[in-house]
């Protein structure tokens, strides 16, 4: 059987991966989808949890990680969309009106 | 609904254990009167966009009664259940006096922001029922926040006020402001509930559950501590958590984000979403993490002093009010950070107290702000108010109280605060870090009495328009100022209130 740190080790690497694309990416979409790959990570962690602490808890969370995850992508989207729509770039860099 | 079928889904996995335990399949029964507010909230939020639905841009009336009314009658059910006994709603959230409290807080938030708002939203062209369900939906994920008795619901009531947050940031489609407000806060929000998520995953790992109760009694034990998962659970949480209330050095989102909202959205979240943040983190470190350990206060303490220093110092320099604003609020999260650090039952009162008080001067604040601003005029300079003395006392006088309040400067609730906050520090032995608060408050006296002397000094700019006082507005402003007062000559009421809110939770 595949132990309970091979599992962990994976989600942290994946989480990890997530934080530098969020880093280092300019692209709002590639950022978002970095996020998402963090949720992920996040969410084999809760999986591999439950299976090991034989407790359902962990799956059940997973759901509602996945609809919230869904949810902001509807919004996030939207807001994507908006931003393109009146600043013609999705170039974090170059949105940046707001400044002290 | 959306809750009652979370609740009886989890309460329905909870009693079904993995290989060999005995299945049973009935879950238990909901407390229908702990859960009310939830519901009765819930269907406000519903009914008014199904009104919006059947009524349409002409229905601004009824639409603003329906959302107010809805408030109102949810504050009187928790207004009348205070000091009754905690209600327990299928184990996922608990409604106690120190739930109750901030409910009434974010129930009134809510409601003066609705009420800044109306003339707002129509000189913008904002559809008007959708607007006032967003805040509604926004405030009910803030009171999961403040009942969470499961780490699950904590994450669930920040995306449930999160989520509407980032549609209201962005709700002026066509200006280019809004809409880098609401990218920055989702791309940043987002980014600190995966940081919050990870340390819940890690801390269920740990404890091998997500209940805060059992969490408790997990760390309870302090060899629990040895156990790295814990340390990081707890770091990674405490990192989620720090950039939900805005504190340096997970801040830089906070200036931006308010500053391209629309104003009474950002009157909203300055209030609203840094008590939510705090009710959380509260409920989280009195009943599962008390008493910290010492490695971990120290943290905290450094935490709290870059807070207080650096939204002060930023707030200076600031030449748009609603940014010096955003900046200043980062200063007050430190202050409330003070207290946390002190982590006794009297700085926990005091964070209530201060709550409450920084949630009606602020609103306060930003109404004047909404008042004067030309109609369109997104981002208004400090120069907006310039003469405004002159032109309009009352309004004047009202600002510069706020002002006074936002500074700790008696005989207002923001002293008084400030006060409790400040001598609870001392009395748990952080004197050092009482000095430097003070020493903060004192800078951030010169960025609000700056305000109160462009409005008194200096000659008003041209062609601007006279402040329209609509009856929302005129309501906030006369409600502010007698909160203001009351709480600075006579704190007592606000006081008790808050005391008896945190023995409960404190036990």
């Amino acid at each position: 059987m595949v132990p309970l740190w091979a599992y962990l080790f994976l989600s942290a690497f994946l989480f990890a991966v997530g934080v530098v694309g969020v880093a280092t990416r300019r692209n709002a979409l590639v950022i978002f989808m970095s996020i998402e790959l963090m949720l992920n990570a996040v969410n084999l962690s809760f999986v591999a949890f439950a299976r090991f602490l034989h407790s359902l808890d962990g799956q059940v969370f997973v759901f509602f990680v996945m609809t919230v995850a869904a949810a902001e992508v509807a919004v996030g989207l939207a807001i994507i969309i908006a931003i393109f729509r009146n600043a013609e770039t999705v170039n974090v860099d170059e949105v940046h009106l707001l400044k002290g | 609904m959306f809750l009652s079928t979370v609740i009886t889904m989890l309460a329905a996995a909870r009693t079904v254990s993995l290989p060999g335990g005995a299945v049973s399949a009935s879950a238990p029964a909901l407390d229908w009167g702990g859960a009310m507010p939830f519901l009765l909230l819930t269907g406000t939020a519903l009914g008014t966009l199904a009104l919006d639905l059947v009524v349409g841009g002409r229905g601004r009336f009824w639409l603003t009664a329906t959302g107010l009314g809805g408030l109102a009658i949810t504050g009187l059910t928790l207004v009348r259940g205070f000091g009754a006994p905690e209600a327990v709603v299928g184990g996922m959230l608990v409604l106690d006096d120190f739930a109750r409290f901030f409910h009434v807080v974010f129930l009134c938030i809510a409601a003066l922001t609705i009420l800044v708002a109306v003339e707002y939203v129509e000189q913008m062209g904002i559809p008007p029922g959708e607007f006032y369900a967003m805040i509604l939906f926004a405030v009910l994920g803030m009171m999961v926040m403040a009942s969470a008795a499961d780490l699950i619901m904590v994450f669930l009531g920040l995306e449930a006020l999160s989520i509407p947050l980032y549609i209201l940031a962005g709700f002026l489609r066509r200006q280019v402001g809004s809409n880098e407000s609401a990218l920055k806060y989702l791309l940043l929000g987002a980014f600190a509930s995966a940081f919050l998520l990870y340390g819940i995953a890690l801390l269920y790992g740990a404890a091998g559950s997500t209940r805060l109760a059992s969490v408790a009694a997990h760390l309870g034990d302090r060899g629990a501590w040895d156990n790295p998962l814990v340390y990081l659970g707890v770091g990674l949480l405490l990192v989620g958590l720090a950039f939900k209330v805005a504190a340096v050095p997970f801040h830089m989102w906070l200036p931006d984000v308010y500053e391209g909202a629309p104003t009474p959205i950002t009157a909203f979240m300055i209030a609203g979403t840094k008590a939510a943040a705090f009710a959380t983190l509260l409920r989280a470190l009195g009943t599962a993490l008390l008493p910290l350990p010492p490695e971990w206060t120290a943290p905290l303490w450094v935490l709290a002093l870059l807070t207080m220093g650096l939204g002060n110092i930023a707030a200076l320099t600031q030449q748009s009010i609603k940014r010096m604003l955003a900046y200043s609020s980062i200063g007050h999260a430190g202050y409330l950070l003070v207290a946390v650090v002190a982590g006794t039952s009297r700085g926990y009162s005091g964070i209530l107290f201060y709550l409450v008080v920084y949630a009606f001067m602020n609103l306060g604040a930003f109404a004047v702000i909404i008042a004067v601003a030309a109609p369109g005029e997104e981002r208004p300079a400090l120069s907006s108010v310039a003469g405004l003395a002159s032109r309009h006392p009352a309004l004047a006088f009202c600002m510069a109280i706020f002002m006074f309040s936002l500074a700790g400067i008696p005989p207002t609730g923001g002293f008084v605060g400030k006060l409790y906050i400040f001598s609870a520090a001392m009395e748990a032995n952080y004197v050092g870090l009482a000095l430097i608060a003070v020493l903060c408050s004192v800078i951030a006296v010169f960025f609000y009495l700056r305000v109160v002397m462009v409005m008194y000094m200096e000659e008003p700019r041209e062609g601007m328009p006279s402040p329209a006082l609509s009856p929302g507005i005129l309501f906030t402003l006369v409600l502010a100022m007698a909160v203001i007062l009351q709480t600075g000559i006579l704190p007592g009421t606000v006081w008790e209130v808050a005391v008896r809110a945190v023995e409960r939770l404190l036990g």
